[in-house]
């Protein structure tokens, strides 16, 4: 309790007493809007006291950083340490491209990389299948064998940085990929710091890039899990993404909700093949949204801290601190970026910014204002990164641990998303866990009709997005848009059909044959297939 | 009373972004068509071949992976090959302004941009297929 019960008794007679006087006013002075809601659509109340939160208790649901169940932080000293990584998605056309991309990153001030590929990588094409024709650099860049990863790192030193890999299906070999360049540059595998997302479950659910069924994915991600443990011990071997579940029209409850029942999917599925939840446990990291209800995402990322704390500790009986805590990478929200007047968006993006900072994210990637009209250019990359270190050099909200605990408000909200969020969780776990509520398609129904709700109060004006429906003015098409040189997909053709023309055949032919052997079987196949990039 | 006009939403490439074609599909249907939703990771043929075997009278396209001025022309080439050049087609997504102008010269009769509200598409769809 954090307030004895005297107390409470004064502040709710004075609540009565300024509710009917308010009311007593609403006739001659109406308010803006007869109800008022989160950008999420919840319930918001004119005012909060300490009469709704009278229920939590500090020391078991707030706490102190660095403690169970972290609600206010997982670490001890938080950004008074060290900031949070910023960290800048991109990649895009040939490695070689990328490759500047990184340079150019790394010498403004990035603190990791973070690499996009293109949609033949992330579903296992190479550059020169038929169904490759026009995608091929066009989103991320384009990676067929490890001569295009070797040129991708190129002068960048893989014991130094640590590096993020938007990278799911196919996530065991360009992991594979990654050790074999580390190890030809000199460093071991158990020096490499990064992420692969290797979260299939939510590819299933909104991103869309899944190539094999669940169960057979469930498997090479209990396989990465353990190799991992054993040879990659300060790589993070999943981030649990409920960034994708939120652009495809999530509300934020539905957003944790949903991301931790898909983590609860991976726990269940590493226990069974025989692992111990705490030699895993602490490389499970997540990926969330931010968007622009500020005080909404704080509360967000707070409710799923504590959410998932709960779980580890008490459903899974993890023991290490460790194993409780909920890390998480942050993304600005891509969907709530206009394509008119495109410079808004660098305010709304600093706004996201200080949402996930006051929300204690770990690592950041801020978009650029130009993305709802094509890939950022140079320049609006290096804003969306300034943004960042604003937040961080200038605004001081980075001084002081969870600056906005104890607020009513704020902390009523935190429980409320956390409440919704476990309905959620008790809802899949009564369809039979996350795959088989994702195989009804109840998490993609949920989520469509909340992207339907959303679309339809935009257009009836209910919800304002500046400069899209309100505030509009005439504007020209904005020029200088990021192009992809369209001979990218003809060089790498060229480029995968020369490799393939000029390695040893039959090494390949053996490997793979090997491969195929241990997936038939119940061994990791990890080794197998980081055998196989190398030949 | 008239014959409901039909749509086929399609997703070509490899792009899984659906969120857009989903809400385009359903507001399409409450508006009145019918709506027949190709799923994602469809090639020029398959889209086309549904088409014609749904007997559609608008085909609209979603692509946000950049694709869409090698994409887009190849269903229309396709549509009309197998006799659906009446089919009123129509593209949507994340495609710049600059590339606008090539895609209608290859038969997009519009392309609908971010922020577009579905009411705009609904009317176009109504003003423009061939009934």
């Amino acid at each position: 309790m954090m307030f004895n019960e005297e107390t409470l008794k004064e502040i709710k007679a004075k609540s009565d007493e300024y509710d009917a006087q308010v009311a007593a006013g609403l006739a001659k002075r109406p308010e803006r809007l007869a109800k008022f809601v989160t950008g999420s659509g919840e319930d918001v109340k004119r005012l909060y006291t300490p009469l709704d939160v009278q229920n939590t208790n500090y020391a078991e649901e707030i706490g102190f950083p660095g403690e169970y169940p972290f609600t206010r932080g997982v670490q001890d000293t938080m950004y008074r340490g060290r900031f949070w990584t910023m960290r800048m998605y991109a990649g895009f056309a040939t490695a070689e491209a990328s490759n500047e991309r990184y340079k150019y990153l790394i010498a403004n001030g990035s603190m990791g990389l973070s690499v996009a590929m293109d949609l033949p990588t992330q579903i296992g094409y190479d550059s020169d299948d038929s169904l490759s024709e026009g995608e091929v650099g066009k989103v991320g860049v384009a990676i067929d064998s490890l001569a295009d990863m070797e040129i991708l790192f190129g002068g960048i030193d893989l014991g130094e940085v640590s590096t993020s890999m938007t990278i799911n299906a196919p996530a065991s070999v360009l992991l594979a990929m990654y050790i074999a360049v580390a190890e030809k540059q000199g460093t071991t595998a158990d020096k490499l710091r990064g992420t692969i997302q290797n979260d299939v479950l939510k590819e299933y659910i909104a991103r869309g890039t899944y190539i094999f069924p669940p169960a057979a994915s469930i498997r090479l991600i209990t396989n990465i899990f353990e190799y991992c443990s054993k040879e990659v011990p300060q790589w993070n071997t999943i981030s649990i993404s409920g960034y994708h579940i939120r652009e495809a029209g999530s509300t934020a409850a539905q957003e944790v909700g949903f991301t931790l029942a898909d983590g609860i999917a991976y726990v269940d599925a590493a226990i069974k093949a025989g692992l111990d939840v705490d030699s895993f446990a602490s490389r499970l990291s997540f990926f969330f949204n931010a968007h622009n209800d500020l005080l909404e995402e704080v509360a967000k990322y707070r409710a799923a801290r504590r959410l998932w704390a709960k779980i580890m500790k008490d459903r899974f009986k993890a023991k290490k601190s460790k194993s409780w805590s909920l890390k998480f990478h942050t993304q600005t929200g891509g969907s709530t970026l206009t394509a008119q007047q495109p410079e808004n968006n660098i305010v709304r993006v600093a706004i996201q910014t200080l949402a996930a900072v006051m929300g204690g994210t770990q690592s950041l990637h801020t978009n650029s204002k130009d993305e709802a009209l094509a890939l950022p250019t140079e320049d609006s990359v290096r804003v969306a990164l300034r943004t960042q270190q604003i937040v961080a050099y200038e605004s001081g909200v980075t001084n002081s641990i969870d600056p906005l605990a104890g607020s009513y408000f704020v902390e009523a909200k935190t429980n409320e998303i956390e409440a919704k969020a476990m309905e959620y969780i008790k809802k899949i776990d009564d369809l039979g866990g996350a795959v088989a509520a994702i195989e009804k398609g109840y998490i993609q129904q949920e989520i469509m009709d909340s992207a339907y709700n959303y679309q339809k109060d935009i257009e009836a004006g209910k919800t304002v997005i500046v400069g899209m429906n309100k505030f509009q003015i005439e504007e020209q098409p904005p020029k200088d848009l990021l192009k992809v040189d369209p001979s990218v997909g003809e060089s790498m053709k060229k480029k995968t059909q020369g490799v393939r023309a000029s390695r040893d055949q039959a090494a390949t032919d053996a490997a793979l044959a090997a491969l195929k052997k241990a997936c038939e079987g119940d061994e990791n196949v990890m080794p197998y297939i980081l055998a196989a990039v190398k030949t | 009373m008239s014959k409901p006009i039909r749509v086929l939403v399609a997703k070509p490439g490899l792009d899984g972004h659906d969120r857009g074609a989903k809400v385009v599909a359903r507001a399409l249907r409450d508006a009145g068509m019918e709506v027949i939703y190709t799923g994602l990771r469809q090639t020029p043929e398959q889209i086309a071949n549904a088409a014609i075997q749904e007997d559609v009278d608008c085909v609209a396209c979603s692509i946000l992976s950049g694709a869409h001025s090698t994409l887009l022309p190849r269903v229309k080439e396709l549509l009309k090959e197998k006799g659906g050049d009446d089919i009123l087609f129509i593209g949507g997504g994340v495609i710049p302004a600059d590339d606008i102008p090539y895609l209608k010269e290859k038969g997009c009769a519009e392309v609908f941009t971010p922020g577009t509200p579905t009411t705009v598409t609904i009317d176009f769809i109504k003003a423009n297929v061939k009934k």
